[in-house]
């Protein structure tokens, strides 16, 4: 097994009662385990099921380890390792604001462009940039952005699905 | 009975009478009086339930724990708000780690009152989120009755475990509908309790080919029940392989059987870690690798296949990697396997284990569990001796607290039925045998329930005996008293060059007038000569005793595994040389 330290991306089926996002956020940091990002929404509002991406760094027996961990709490459903590397697709939008005039604001109109960038708000001296795509390019456009007047930037976190038919 | 209409207290009774119900332990406080008044009102119909009251909420913890363990049955405690159910985490905790089955009913302060820091509010939830299997806070009289349902269901299926259901006052108080227990069904919660069968069939290809194989057994086998354990006799004599067990899977196999090697782990007989160190085929049946067994993991039984039986996925591959998981419930597992080995003829190799038991048996004449008797002081070892000896033709409950008393219990007092041996394994818990050893009582009142304890444990939860007394459960707590916390000292000298920062207590009380004070019956022996009497009096005594068994101060627990040491690398006693044990294994505990 890889003893590589990365980034994993883990999806989390639960049956959405009260306090199931505490039982499983107390289960990682309780067991010692880090979150980089975290997203959960209801995905079924009929049998009221959520679904919980995280994000976390660790060789893949620790990723493993952590989802069997997950499994053993009663409101989990499913949880299953939905990284890019195992055939899975992940998703982010950013909120970039750019604060610049003259030559920077034109560049960062221009970078935005190539990036797909939606310009959602403006003002003279500022632009709020809506950016979807995998978390790589989300930290690339915010790289690029930063001599050009990168003011403040806010993530929705990682939200993952596993390509083709499979089915979590 | 389905559908009626009825107060949440009322609920709460009628939830015990569906689940079978018959025994709690408890203790009232304002924000549960409406369920002690329906006790109350209880008392005169035909079947009332048994309320056992307990001195404080940790009592009734350990009790339930002792009621459930020697039972095979839910344990079942009714606590108070605030400081009742704070009282209560370190039981719910143990009974988390050791696998028991506890329902935990709280009360809490009225839903308008939640997260106001009103009298006795705590967050019961928050606090017990880690050390419950699950828990809930019920915020509407209508969903309680499908709670308390589910509470049972999630407590006793699967893994065992403890669980919480937190009542607001008012809600014990309001009208709802009750629904039958036999309408609700866990919306996703379903332990998987049957193995796949081509795995199990890789398992058996490994133990017919097998040259040195050990079986390594668990609680599992006995929270499985009690077809796990003939099971587990029949499966272990067909193959004639030798078994060592847990310190919690102690009496699921009959210690005095020859195929059964002793306990393995820190305080293991020397065959039993040996034979896990050389092992080429490791059956581990309901046991989960904990670090008290496997030592120095890097170096634990190298050169071993490795087949898990365990009801839970997070044991599997947790702490040991191993070859063959079988995911599923031991007496499932283990009839399948047994039908499996039969129909398909698979045959051991005989002459293979034959050189097996030879090497075993040069080992088992290292005699481990050795030690040096006294003429004039009463050795530990001796005094547990005497007491298996001469309590052995009862079918007796033994609990312990923790510490040196609790591994010469285990090494020296055999067992040869599930469930008679009730101890804090995982958690280690001081104080935990008295009260278990009255919840023991509770469920077995006609048994003989005996308390083996050290001094300074007794300590932790003695305020018990009043309810022992109150209740007229005649345990007996058989007191090894060396005045030191003997496991500790025992570390400060192995480890700390013999500083023994605060490990001896000063100001004991005298254990005889202690006993006396509660309404109990006192004995002190000092002398090796007057042991058998004396216990032969404690157990002939129609009530409650303490028995302060005087003995040797300075006595060590041997055979052991230092810290960071593997099996191959054991203490076997005083008169071994003293290796240096690293940094390394000074900061393992």
């Amino acid at each position: 097994m890889s003893e590589i330290v990365s980034k994993h991306t883990v999806s989390v089926l639960v049956d959405n009662e009260p306090g199931v996002l505490a039982r499983v956020i107390g289960l990682i940091s309780g067991r010692g385990y880090n979150i980089d990002s975290l997203t959960v929404a209801e995905v079924d509002a009929e049998k009221h099921i959520s679904r919980i991406t995280i994000v976390a760094p660790g060789t893949e027996q620790t990723v493993n380890k952590m989802i069997s961990q997950l499994q053993r709490i009663v409101p989990v459903k499913r949880a299953a390792n939905v990284t890019f590397e195992n055939q899975g697709i992940e998703r982010e939008m950013a909120l970039v604001k750019i604060v610049s005039t003259g030559e920077k604001r034109v560049e960062s109109m221009r970078l935005s462009d190539v990036f797909r960038a939606r310009v959602i708000d403006t003002t003279h001296d500022s632009f709020v940039f809506e950016l979807n795509g995998s978390p790589r390019k989300i930290d690339a456009f915010i790289d690029l952005m930063k001599p050009l007047g990168l003011s403040e930037v806010s993530r929705t976190g990682v939200v993952a699905i596993a390509r083709g038919t499979e089915k979590m | 009975m389905v559908n009626m209409q009825m107060t949440g207290a009322q609920m709460v009774l009628q939830a015990f009478e569906d689940h079978q119900v018959d025994t709690i332990f408890g203790y009232p406080g304002g924000a549960v009086l409406p369920i002690y008044d329906e006790l109350a009102k209880e008392r005169d119909t035909n079947q009332p339930i048994r309320h056992y009251l307990v001195r404080h909420e940790q009592g009734a913890s350990h009790s339930a724990e002792g009621y459930a363990r020697s039972s095979g049955k839910v344990g079942v405690m009714l606590v108070t708000s605030g400081p009742g159910v704070t009282n209560a985490v370190t039981g719910l905790t143990d009974a988390m780690m050791d696998s028991i089955p506890i329902v935990c009913i709280s009360g809490q302060v009225p839903t308008h009152l939640i997260g106001t820091d009103a009298f006795q509010e705590c967050d019961a939830v928050g606090i017990t989120r880690p050390c419950t299997k699950h828990n809930w806070l019920v915020k509407d009289i209508n969903d309680l009755s499908r709670i308390l349902h589910e509470a049972f269901y999630v407590a006793s299926s699967g893994r065992p475990g403890p669980v919480l259901v937190d009542i607001p006052k008012d809600i014990q108080f309001q009208t709802g509908t009750y629904i039958g227990p036999e309408t609700v069904k866990h919306k996703s919660y379903r332990p998987k309790l049957k193995a796949n069968i081509d795995q199990i069939d890789d398992a058996l290809k490994l133990i017919a080919n097998a040259e040195k194989p050990i079986f390594y057994t668990g609680g599992g086998v006995i929270n499985s029940g009690n077809a796990a354990v003939q099971l587990l006799r029949e499966f272990v004599r067909l193959t004639g392989f030798p078994i060592t067990s847990t310190l919690q899977g102690l009496g699921a196999y009959p210690g005095d059987d020859s195929q059964f090697i002793g306990m393995l782990g820190m305080h293991g007989t020397y065959e039993a870690n040996m034979a896990m160190n050389e092992c080429d085929l490791m059956i581990n049946i309901g046991a989960r690798f904990d670090d008290r067994i496997t030592g120095k993991i890097d170096e634990f039984s190298p050169n071993s296949k490795k087949i898990h039986i365990d009801i839970d996925p997070s044991s599997i591959n947790k702490i040991v990697k191993v070859d063959v998981p079988l995911i599923g419930d031991v007496a499932h597992v283990l009839e399948d396997s047994i039908k499996l080995w039969k129909s398909k003829v698979y045959k051991i190799n005989k002459p293979s284990l034959k050189e097996w038991w030879k090497t075993i048996d040069k080992w088992k004449e290292k005699d481990s569990l050795k030690y040096v008797s006294d003429k004039n002081i009463i050795k530990p070892q001796h005094a547990i001796q005497r007491l298996y000896e001469l309590t052995k033709d009862k079918d007796v409950f033994v609990t312990t607290e923790v510490g040196q008393h609790q591994m010469w219990a285990a090494q020296y007092y055999k067992f040869n039925k599930p469930n008679r041996w009730i101890t804090s394994g995982g958690l280690g818990t001081m104080g935990f045998g008295l009260p278990a050893a009255i919840g023991a009582q509770v469920a077995h009142p006609d048994k003989l329930v005996i308390d083996i304890a050290g001094e300074a444990s007794i300590l932790m939860c003695i305020q018990e005996m009043s309810t022992a007394i109150q209740h007229k459960l005649p345990v007996k707590i058989f007191i090894i008293n060396n005045q030191y916390m003997g496991m500790v000292r025992q570390w400060q000298e192995l480890l700390h060059d013999k500083r023994y920062s605060h490990s001896y207590t000063d100001a004991l009380p005298d254990f005889v007038k202690l006993a006396e004070a509660y309404g109990a019956k006192g004995i002190r022996v000092q002398k090796p000569n007057e042991l058998d009497k004396a216990i032969n009096e404690m157990i002939e005594y129609d009530g409650p005793v303490i028995f302060d068994c005087v003995v040797e101060q300075n006595e060590n627990v041997f055979p052991m595994i230092p810290s960071g040491k593997a099996h191959n690398e054991m203490l076997l006693g005083d008169e071994t040389e003293k290796e240096e044990i690293s940094d390394e294994g000074k900061v393992l505990v």
